[in-house]
């Protein structure tokens, strides 16, 4: 069934053009950058898009933290809120449970392609996004990089203004892939739970989106700061903590963790909703 | 293969299902009628497993179900409500997909081309071509869905209005096909509005009208002689005088006589000299007996009852359609 899912959603085209977009953008920004050389100036714009100007071997994070905000999370909320409410909609539903697919089984098996392409998107970007990065913005000193630091082994700044390595640099954009892999699940649980709930995918997916954007609206608000460490929204950009020197865990454990709530949370109602509702569809 | 007892579903305010007693024999070709919502998807969205009921339990294929629904489903092959398919795929890849989802079964992997392939092959789309389902007809669609269920050999097909969308050769095709499935053993269970669908498949009917069996029986008992004679003369006055007592309804040539014995009564009219055009035992017709038990469907909010079937006016209802429920309670068994 697992097989089925994931061949489902490789053979829609929507799977491919969101993933196309997600890639896009970032070698959009990135051809502007290039081109004019002017980068945003620290601290305002896209985090790390500063320091992409002196090395592309920065410029997956950078990419990671262009389509955080908005992109990736539409395109998680999409998929995930189209794994039930989907087949609903298209009268596939009835069909597949008749099979039969057991529903548990079902869920499971949506989850994993979605969990499959969360990882193949977040990876696709900053795969793509090294790519590009090294071709327009060069990756100097890679030849040096097996010897101990030198002046020319330095080949970027972390945020704390102390040198990274090139096998740190990939070592730290593992880990912030990682992270970010775990935020979009706990989007992609909020969304399945909510495809449980209802026949449009529509609706799944933008009520996921209404939740996020409720989320970023509170954690900007001082008023809200008493529950802003359990939003789902508060520690997304906690990645960036991968990127400075010594890595600021804090952030990094409490986001994962907060995350991990969530995904546990949501999935729960989603199996409990799934496996005893009437499919009337 | 099905049997129900109680069988109740209530959907909120609703009560959508009301103690149905379903018997469905093997072998059978059992046509379940009943106006448009009077529940007839319910029951068999619940033997599927796919609503649960309120109270009341069903058995299919000797398991109770839902709680071990998915031991016999596989052994069921099912139509529900309007066939469904993943419009950007062709038809053969969707019963692939179709096929591939669920339980494995031996040689699954191996043979599921030639499955696929003999599957259309038997609805009339083995020849089809690799267009998109969305770009195919409703009479193709309603192939394909049959296709879908056909898969696996099934022992019970379970079927809602497997021939709405096809043109009268198409109905044909499938009714037959569906004979001949019936004669290698496949149980049938055809759910449908269709009078005369189900009269020329089926052996037996049942009739639910507002969520209730009001009726369950073989069809040649049901449309056995009602114990009348039913005459067609041009001298119809003469005779009416002629049997006088027995004449329960006169319809300008067309008399009903109560007598069960067809020669005596061509006896008494020939003997006084009478012309007789047509004469035989009386029938009642599938539709006379379903319009007798059932009222008008939920589609329709009319102020009053309509004669016949009724349209689709839609004036707002006077709430009167909770009163009627008195009047239908005739479920033999």
């Amino acid at each position: 069934m697992i097989g089925v899912e994931l061949a489902k959603l490789a053979r829609r085209p929507r799977s491919w053009v969101a993933i196309a977009l997600l890639c896009g953008l970032p070698i959009l920004v990135a051809i502007f950058v290039a081109v004019t050389k002017v980068a945003p100036p620290p601290g305002q714009g896209p985090a790390l898009l500063s320091a992409v100007l002196s090395n592309g071997s920065l410029f997956p994070a950078a990419a990671l933290a262009i389509v955080l905000p908005i992109f990736l999370p539409i395109s998680i909320a999409v998929v995930a809120g189209d794994a039930i409410a989907g087949e609903a909609s298209a009268g596939m539903l009835r069909y597949l449970l008749a099979r039969p697919v057991g529903r548990t089984r079902l869920l499971v098996a949506k989850l994993i392609a979605l969990i499959a392409y969360v990882l193949f998107a977040v990876v696709a970007v900053a795969v793509t996004s090294y790519i590009v990065g090294i071709i327009l913005f060069g990756d100097k000193p890679i030849a040096l990089s097996s010897g101990s630091i030198t002046s020319q082994g330095v080949i970027a700044n972390s945020l704390s203004g102390t040198p990274l390595t090139p096998a740190d640099i990939i070592l730290r954009t593992v880990g912030a892939v990682a992270f970010i892999a775990v935020s979009m699940l706990g989007v992609g649980a909020i969304a399945l739970f909510l495809s449980t709930l209802t026949d449009s995918s529509l609706a799944a997916a933008l009520g996921a989106m209404a939740a996020l954007i409720a989320s970023a609206t509170l954690v900007a608000l001082n008023a809200a700061a008493s529950i802003s460490p359990y939003l789902p929204t508060e520690y997304w950009l906690a990645w960036l903590d991968f990127f400075r020197q010594p890595i600021l865990w804090r952030d990094i454990d409490r986001g994962f963790a907060i995350q991990l709530v969530y995904v546990v949370v949501f999935l729960g109602a989603a199996w409990a909703n799934f496996a005893s509702k009437d499919v009337t569809s | 293969m099905i049997v129900t007892t109680g069988l109740t579903k209530r959907f909120g305010q609703v009560l959508a299902v009301d103690h149905v007693d379903l018997n469905v024999r093997e072998g059978d070709r059992y046509g379940f009628l009943g106006p448009n919502g009077s529940g007839k998807t319910t029951v068999v969205r619940m033997l599927l497993g796919l609503v649960y009921p309120t109270s009341g339990s069903m058995e299919v294929l000797g398991a109770p179900v839902p709680q071990r629904v998915s031991a016999v489903l596989p052994q069921i092959g099912a139509l529900i409500e309007s066939p469904s398919a993943y419009g950007h795929l062709s038809g053969r890849a969707n019963l692939m997909l179709i096929d591939s989802s669920g339980p494995r079964v031996p040689g699954g992997r191996r043979n599921r081309k030639d499955r696929v392939i003999e599957a259309l092959d038997r609805v009339g789309l083995g020849e089809v071509d690799d267009r998109a389902v969305r770009k195919y007809s409703l009479g193709m669609r309603q192939r394909l869905g049959l296709a879908a269920a056909l898969l696996r050999s099934p022992r019970l097909l379970v079927l809602d209005e497997p021939t709405n969308g096809l043109d009268p050769q198409g109905i044909r095709e499938i009714r037959d096909l569906l004979t001949e499935l019936n004669r290698g053993g496949t149980t049938i269970f055809l759910s449908s509005h269709q009078l005369s669908e189900i009269e020329q498949l089926c052996t037996r009917v049942g009739v639910v009208d507002r969520g209730r069996l009001v009726l369950q029986d073989d069809l040649a008992l049901l449309r056995g002689p009602t114990g009348r004679v039913l005459v067609r003369t041009p001298d119809a006055a003469q005779a009416a005088a002629v049997l006088d007592d027995k004449v329960v309804d006169r319809d300008e040539d067309r008399l009903i006589i109560d007598d069960a014995d067809v020669a005596l009564v061509n006896k008494q009219l020939v003997g006084a000299g009478l012309r007789v055009t047509e004469i035989g035992p009386e029938r009642r017709s599938l539709e006379d007996l379903v319009l007798s038990v059932t009222g008008a469907g939920s589609d329709r909010f009319g102020r009053t009852r309509a004669p016949a079937t009724g349209g689709f006016s839609a004036v707002v209802s006077d709430g009167s359609g909770a009163a009627r429920d008195v009047e239908v309670g005739r479920s033999s068994q």
